[in-house]
């Protein structure tokens, strides 16, 4: 299946002045993203995962300068290819050719993503006219579609609405139905249900799988949270500390982690059939960017660490075409060492309970 | 467990605000249920549902528009005397949701977490403060060198350890946790629900803990309380309610729940539920018995229907 | 790449940091203060006004004449220093417009040689319309004015801060009884005040510091009540109230020392508006009664011979140009120390 590249990053290395001195916030990234599919990125925070995406969307803040790296971005202009290197644009470049138009986001807070002093009608047209000079009559047309697209009733009277009339759940909805008011090809959603209530989470997230399927767009979600991240990903990339630390389809990474990392967060979340008496957790807190990392970032936390993770990174390892992960235990060398028993009966039951669903 | 008198009983607990002449926000409209001693209670809803009012009136940040709440055998609904103010202020205590502003950020951890000790008159001697912050320090995972420093120079779980450490310094009957782990990151949320359970069983101290997260709740409580727009809609033992959900708000939130299995969460649809379309009335209403200790909030006829499904 | 014999061991639990290392220890205040020396203009200022304290100390004394003397044969000289006469500035010349065109006269030292008996008489910033030293004046004025910036700050601390930390507090009837107070007494016009309370006192020192007493400390109660309303609700004030800490404990101890830096800043901001409200005052005859000066009323007399003796009014308004502006750059500095722009974790 030879899919086409819509985004693809290399080496990307960002760092922020503080008073408290640089920090490094990414610390070399590789990611890759197809047509249609979506990737998600986990890390807590700290690990970097907004700051890739935000380099993406060319909205880093002045305080944060890129070192070094490359970000292609590849879309059609009529019918023709057109790839650019994101990193290399001006910002007058992004916001014309690039930002809301082939490149959306949406955010965590849908209270804040909107403009309280403009009804959603505005909000939504706003791209239409600036980046298209669509005419304002079929600009509304296309905005009372979109919101009949993204699932609020009565879409001709909510257009004159404000935001502070809708509840939390349908301010996301607008927030979508803008993003894709331009027609993107590519839709980055940073923790977009973080701050809704989980029935409400679980309706934005399967509208974005449905419009993500009719319109082919590429998806990347940006989370913490595994739930979300095995409801819509296809792709999944594990970060910490500024560094991807796993990466592999989603099946890779749920039935098969191999870095301990990964193990941890997979076993710190409790899901409705875990008896055990204590959860496992991973001990400590991350790393401060601000000082130099030695060695591998994970280690101090890490129970499986080898003594050469306390001197040299270690570098991404092939597992599959697919899974690759960096850490000093799938060298040929290192001793064999299993994820914890827990772990790996929770995933043979939830095997067994997908085979039993008759996948 | 029922044998044993409640630690806490609520009753038909009222809390309203008042915002305006003509508007009354009702954030709780007659809850009622029991505490036992050295059991965890979990209280689940959505935003909105009144989880976080409820912690609130019970250690009387708010005062009750009606209703009583009965802690430790004292009546703690109206205005209290001294005497009974200060029972009530060392027996139970309050960890909250924000780790940012949950300490005082002028303040070193030493006297944040013995603040209590200090309004109380606890101790002898500035040694004997010291000894009981440092002894606390330790059971929550921090160290000694951590007394002098200042809230800023702590993650988000290491606050949130603080802020457990002020409470259990005093020795509690009852702590009440509102959100207290939403606000951080997966695997400390871990640490500290491992950390609470661990303090559970060595004080033998009952638990509130309010929240969103369904499957933390089941994790952590012995019994579950479930809201929804100030109601409490259903409440049992955890095994009641999740093998037997009967409302269809309960439902829906267990279905709601995403399960880290990508093969069976990408074909699964959720359930709704929608309260204004449904034609259900709480205010209607009344407990019926499911099973055990398993009630519902319902008229006849939809009890009916429900247990039928 | 070279790979060690132990690099592939497991390295066991003592690998885990139990204490972190992560944030380096350093109290607020030690903060505020490395920003407050980093910022130029304000040290410029606080250099300012304490350079022209110090004068105000010692500067009384030093020419030898005090301040109320008047010597009517030696008015209205010009300025004259002893050693930079010689460079040929304040050597006691002045220029003065007749109607036939301007004409250099010195009433020290006569062209032609006749004694004039103040050979030996040194004004160092000239003399006024009553003979009295210019210099020392400026000083005493000088020391006027930073008493009424002493009396301002301590006014400003006590009864400003207070009333607004307890009515933002309360809130409730409280509040509104005590903002509604608050809002009358402002509404009433300073000049009003201070007109009618000269006519009860005796015009004085003692009448301008009542009168900043009454509605100087306004402003401050509304910045710390504005404060408190937003740190009233704040969980860790919560916390303190769920361990049964009693109301004036949070305020004073909870409360206060987060807004402290609102209220340094404020305090330093309201400092040359009451030096310049006295100024005013004085000049339009409200403020201190002769011979006492302030610098206000130095500024009144002088202005009266403005056209003939320009001299005469540009000490006071330096020293009060400058220790306004330097007060103005000080607070700058003290808020943008309290409240940098660039905010991290």
């Amino acid at each position: 299946m030879e899919n086409e590249k819509v985004l693809s990053i290399r080496d990307l290395s960002i760092s922020f002045k503080t008073s408290m001195g640089k920090v490094n916030a990414i610390r070399g990234v590789k990611l890759d993203l197809y047509k249609g599919e979506t990737l998600a990125i986990v890390g807590e925070s700290g690990s970097g995962k907004s700051v890739t995406m935000k380099a993406a969307m060319g909205i880093l803040s002045s305080n944060e300068e890129i070192n070094s790296g490359s970000i292609k971005f590849t879309y059609y202009r009529d019918k023709e290819k057109v790839e650019v290197d994101i990193l290399k644009l001006l910002k007058k470049e992004m916001r014309t050719r690039i930002n809301g138009k082939r490149m959306a986001m949406i955010f965590q807070d849908p209270m804040t993503s909107l403009n309280p002093t403009m009804n959603i009608g505005a909000q939504i047209i706003e791209g239409m006219i600036w980046h298209y000079k669509t005419p304002k009559k079929e600009a509304y047309k296309k905005a009372v579609e979109l919101l009949e697209l993204v699932g609020i009733t009565d879409a001709e009277k909510r257009m004159k609405n404000y935001p502070h009339q809708l509840s939390g759940g349908m301010r996301q909805r607008v927030v979508i139905a803008i993003a894709l008011a331009c027609n993107p090809d590519l839709l980055i959603c940073d923790e977009p249900t973080t701050a809704l209530d989980v029935t409400i989470q679980a309706k934005i997230l399967e509208l974005i799988k449905d419009i993500q399927k009719k319109m082919n767009i590429s998806v990347i979600y940006i989370t913490h949270d595994l739930g979300v991240v095995a409801k819509v990903a296809d792709y999944v990339a594990v970060m910490y500390a500024g560094k991807i630390v796993e990466k592999g389809t989603i099946d890779d990474i749920f039935y098969d982690p191999r870095h301990p990392y990964t193990w941890g967060l997979l076993s710190a979340m409790p899901d409705l059939d875990t008896k055990d008496d204590k959860l496992y957790t991973i001990p400590g807190t991350p790393p401060n960017l601000a000082n130099k990392v030695e060695g591998d970032a994970f280690a101090p936390r890490n129970i499986y660490a080898l003594n050469i993770d306390n001197r040299l990174e270690p570098p991404m390892f092939k597992i599959s075409d697919t899974h690759y992960a960096a850490t000093w235990l799938l060298h040929e060398k290192a001793p064999k060492v299993e994820m914890p028993a827990e772990l790996k009966a929770r995933i043979d039951r939830m095997l067994r309970e997908a085979n039993e669903n008759g996948k | 467990m029922e044998n044993k008198k409640p630690l806490l009983e609520v009753k038909d607990l009222k809390q309203y605000f008042k915002v305006s002449r003509k508007f009354t926000v009702k954030a709780v409209n007659g809850v009622s249920f029991e505490i036992y001693p050295g059991e965890t209670y979990g209280l689940v809803g959505e935003s909105g549902s009144g989880k976080s009012t409820i912690g609130r009136s019970i250690i009387r940040l708010y005062d009750p528009t009606a209703g009583t709440i009965n802690f430790d055998g004292v009546d703690i609904t109206h205005k209290l005397s001294e005497r009974e103010n200060k029972h009530l202020r060392i027996n139970m205590q309050m960890i909250f949701q924000d780790p940012m502003a949950c300490l005082n950020p002028r303040k070193k951890v030493l006297d944040i977490i013995a603040q209590g000790l200090d309004v109380h008159h606890l101790y002898n001697s500035k040694e004997e403060r010291e000894e009981k912050v440092y002894n606390i320090l330790e059971k929550v995972g921090l160290s000694k060198e951590h007394a002098s420093r200042y809230p800023h120079q702590f993650s988000g779980g290491q606050r949130q350890r603080i802020g457990i450490a002020r409470a259990l310094i005093l020795n509690p009957k009852l702590i009440i946790a509102d959100e207290a782990i939403s606000a951080l990151d997966v695997s400390i949320q871990a640490q500290v629900v491992n950390l609470m359970k661990d303090i559970q069983k060595e004080t033998n101290t009952a638990l509130l803990f309010i929240a969103h997260d369904l499957s933390m709740v089941k994790y952590i409580s012995n019994r579950i309380g479930v809201l929804h727009l100030g109601h409490l809609l259903e409440s049992g033992t955890t095994e009641e309610i999740f093998t037997n959900p009967i409302h269809p708000y309960t439902r829906s939130l267990l279905s709601a729940i995403p399960h880290p299995n990508p093969i069976v969460e990408k074909t699964r649809i959720s359930e709704s539920y929608d309260y204004s379309a449904s034609g259900i009335d709480y205010t209607k209403g009344v407990n019926q018995l499911v099973d055990g200790t398993h009630y519902v909030l319902a008229t006849e006829a939809e009890f009916n229907k429900w247990r039928r499904k | 790449m070279e790979f060690l014999d132990n690099d592939f061991e497991l390295v066991g639990e003592e690998n885990l940091a139990k204490v972190d290392n992560n944030y380096a220890s350093q109290p607020f205040f030690k903060d505020v203060l490395n920003r407050f020396k980093k910022n130029k203009g304000a040290i410029v200022g606080l250099v300012c006004i304490i350079l022209i304290t110090f004068m105000a100390i010692i500067g009384v004394g030093l020419t030898g004449h005090t301040y109320d003397s008047q010597i009517i044969t030696q008015q209205n000289l010009a300025p004259r220093i002893p050693g930079l006469e010689k460079l040929g500035v304040f050597d006691g010349n002045e220029k003065l417009q007749t109607s036939t065109g301007s004409v250099k006269i010195n009433k020290y030292i006569s062209p032609d040689g006749k004694k004039t008996g103040l050979e030996n008489v040194y004004y160092w910033f000239g003399s006024d319309i009553l003979g009295r030293d210019i210099f020392t004046r400026t000083w005493m004025g000088t020391r006027i004015s930073l008493y009424i910036a002493l009396i301002a700050v301590l006014i400003d601390m006590l009864i400003g801060l207070s009333y607004g930390l307890i009515s933002g507090y309360f809130g409730g009837a409280v509040d509104n009884a005590m903002q509604r107070f608050a809002e009358i007494l402002n509404g009433i016009p300073n000049l009003v005040v201070v007109t009618l309370l000269i006519l009860i006192l005796k015009p004085g020192l003692l009448t301008i510091t009542f009168s900043i007493m009454i509605t100087g400390w306004i402003g401050m109660s509304r910045i710390a009540r504005a404060q408190m309303l937003k740190l009233k609700e704040q969980e860790f004030i919560l916390a303190s109230r769920t361990l049964g800490a009693k109301d004036f404990f949070i305020i004073f101890k909870e409360i206060l020392p987060n807004i402290l830096g609102q209220v340094i800043t404020n305090t330093m901001f309201s400092i040359p508006n009451a030096i310049f409200t006295e100024a005013f005052l004085a000049f339009i005859g409200l403020g201190v009664p002769a011979p006492m000066a302030s610098l206000g009323s130095l500024i009144s007399d002088a202005f009266k011979s403005f056209t003939t003796h320009p001299y005469m009014i540009i000490p006071p308004v330096v020293v009060l140009g400058i220790l306004m502006l330097s007060f103005n750059m000080l607070a700058d500095g003290i808020r943008d120390a309290f409240d940098p722009k660039m905010k991290e974790m």
